[in-house]
């Protein structure tokens, strides 16, 4: 990534607050509130995993912090600037079959700087170098339908870090991969995030990926999604797949699995 | 491996049925035979459409007769793709443009464009526009509904993905939408393709001065049997390769719509 003249946009910025939020979803006489009176901040630079049931709204957090959805009250800033509409500053990386299926991978990932006219010789390198940090190098130009799951979901995560963002945004990117890859790519992802410092906010609903990844999680209730809790995990980085059998994260998994637990009934 | 000797066998068997069918006609031809409902009197036999075929190739009168077609079919056709994928993609993607323009088309979607033929020999005052037009409006309605089908069903998230990664309205229809509803349109421009040429013939053969519709026609009137089957032949080979032309366009400009999975 170095040498890169759009390095500057990378400070150690990123400052999420979402203070008081509710949002509203569905037609007028069928809507019904997703998200209630819901306030969280994310640190900059920090990883920061929502974590609750389906249906709890977390998902719904993450449109409205991406600018897709509309808040019905509350406030949610970046750096203290209002969240409004979708901006490459808020990176978004859905679950899955988002890629451009007609753009070979390359041209994907340079999308962004494409839409902000960046010449195209160089756009086409930073994709690659890009590309060659998520680990793709050589698949270059490969359509999206020629590659795995985990490969496309890395070239996801390229695509939205070339334009810089701010804050990373990512709607249970894995869930829809096998057990063996998904845990691959949980390694890949900490290990991009080591070297592309960047505030996170990932959403899933499987607690050890949060526990796994996270600095902090914040666990969600049922709809209208509330926080239940907001825990900081103890454990160091560097990570490894070991951590998972560890006392201190068996006694975390057995608290969040209780938390879950009882709200569920 | 046991494939090949079934391919060979498959394709000698799909051989044989062709042959089968002209021998068939040859003899029924040739055997004047009668079935009461259906006779075989004035029908010509294969040998006889042969020869009139040899004939053709060899008058100049055949680039004539094809000629005017052709250009009929690309004044007509060319008309319809471009208005047709225009407003699809207009109906498809705004609201206004939606009710402004199809209630109107819904109501002339049903019509045969056939139908048309005797009102628009009354509007236009050349015959080679009112056959222009029918091409046209056969072509139209496929083109149109199928391009509003694919602009509509673009996954909804591709779009929220390029408006998250800075993509404009603009960026959002070049990028996204176009080639995203590219393999409906295209399925539009194939079946347009087809009724374009059903209905120019159909013009010819009432209002032509050339054109192979007009030949196949004429060949009726002054009883040279054969040539209405070769008129029927060079009809059916050029339906057949303009849409191998379009798949093969399609394929050209869609490279992404069936790759091959390396893994």
């Amino acid at each position: 990534m170095s040498g890169d003249p759009a390095d500057g946009h990378r400070r150690p910025s990123g400052h999420v607050k979402v203070s008081r939020v509710s949002i509203m979803l569905g037609e007028s006489d069928k809507a019904f509130r997703a998200v209630a009176d819901l306030s969280f901040e994310v640190a900059p630079g920090e990883l920061l995993c929502l974590l609750g049931p389906s249906g709890c709204g977390k998902s719904t957090v993450l449109g409205a912090l991406a600018g897709h959805l509309e808040i019905a009250t509350g406030a949610i800033t970046l750096d203290g600037e209002p969240v409004a509409g979708p901006s490459p500053d808020r990176g978004l990386v859905f679950q899955q079959h988002t890629l451009f299926p007609w753009k070979k991978v390359r041209h994907n990932v340079a999308f962004g700087p494409k839409m902000r006219r960046v010449a195209r010789r160089e756009r086409l390198k930073a994709a690659d170098d890009l590309l060659a940090l998520v680990g793709l190098a050589g698949f270059e130009d490969f359509y999206p339908a020629q590659l795995s799951g985990g490969m496309q979901q890395r070239v996801e995560i390229a695509r939205v870090l070339i334009n810089h963002p701010r804050v990373l945004l990512m709607d249970e990117p894995f869930s829809a991969l096998d057990a063996l890859t998904r845990a691959r790519m949980q390694q890949v992802l900490l290990d991009i995030w080591t070297r592309i410092p960047t505030t996170t906010v990932f959403v899933t609903h499987d607690i050890d990926e949060a526990l796994f990844l996270a600095d902090r999680i914040i666990v969600m209730s049922h709809r209208p999604g509330r926080v239940i809790d907001d825990i900081r995990l103890p454990f160091a980085r560097p990570r490894h797949a070991d951590l998972v059998t560890e006392p201190d994260f068996v006694r975390l998994k057995r608290h969040v699995m209780g938390l879950l637990r009882h709200r569920d009934t | 491996m046991a494939t090949r000797p079934r391919q060979a066998v498959r394709w000698a068997i799909r051989a044989a049925s062709i042959g089968a069918c002209l021998g068939l006609w040859q003899f029924a031809a040739t055997a004047h035979l009668n079935l009461g409902a259906v006779t075989f009197r004035n029908v010509p036999p294969p040998t006889e459409v042969a020869e009139a075929a040899v004939v053709l190739l060899r008058s100049p009168k055949l680039m004539a007769h094809l000629g005017s077609s052709l250009a009929r079919v690309f004044a007509g056709y060319g008309a319809a793709a471009l208005l047709g994928i225009a407003l699809g993609i207009a109906i498809g993607r705004s609201r206004a443009a939606s009710d402004l323009l199809l209630p109107p088309l819904e109501l002339l979607r049903p019509i045969p464009a056939v139908a048309w033929i005797p009102l628009s020999i009354l509007i236009f005052t050349s015959s080679e526009v009112s056959m222009i037009f029918i091409t046209f409006i056969g072509a139209l309605f496929p083109i149109i509904l199928n391009t509003v089908h694919g602009v509509a069903n673009v996954d909804q998230r591709l779009i929220a993905s390029a408006r998250s990664l800075g993509g404009n309205r603009l960026a959002i229809l070049q990028e996204i939408v176009l080639p995203g509803a590219a393999p409906a349109i295209v399925t539009g421009l194939a079946i347009g393709m087809g009724t374009s040429w059903f209905c120019l013939v159909t013009a010819e053969m009432i209002s032509g001065q050339f054109g192979i519709g007009y030949y196949t026609w004429e060949a009726y009137t002054l009883q040279n049997y054969a040539d209405i089957v070769v008129g029927m032949l060079v009809i059916g080979l050029m339906g057949m390769g303009s849409s191998w032309a379009l798949t093969s366009l399609g394929r050209v400009l869609m490279p992404w719509h069936r790759p091959s999975a390396v893994r």
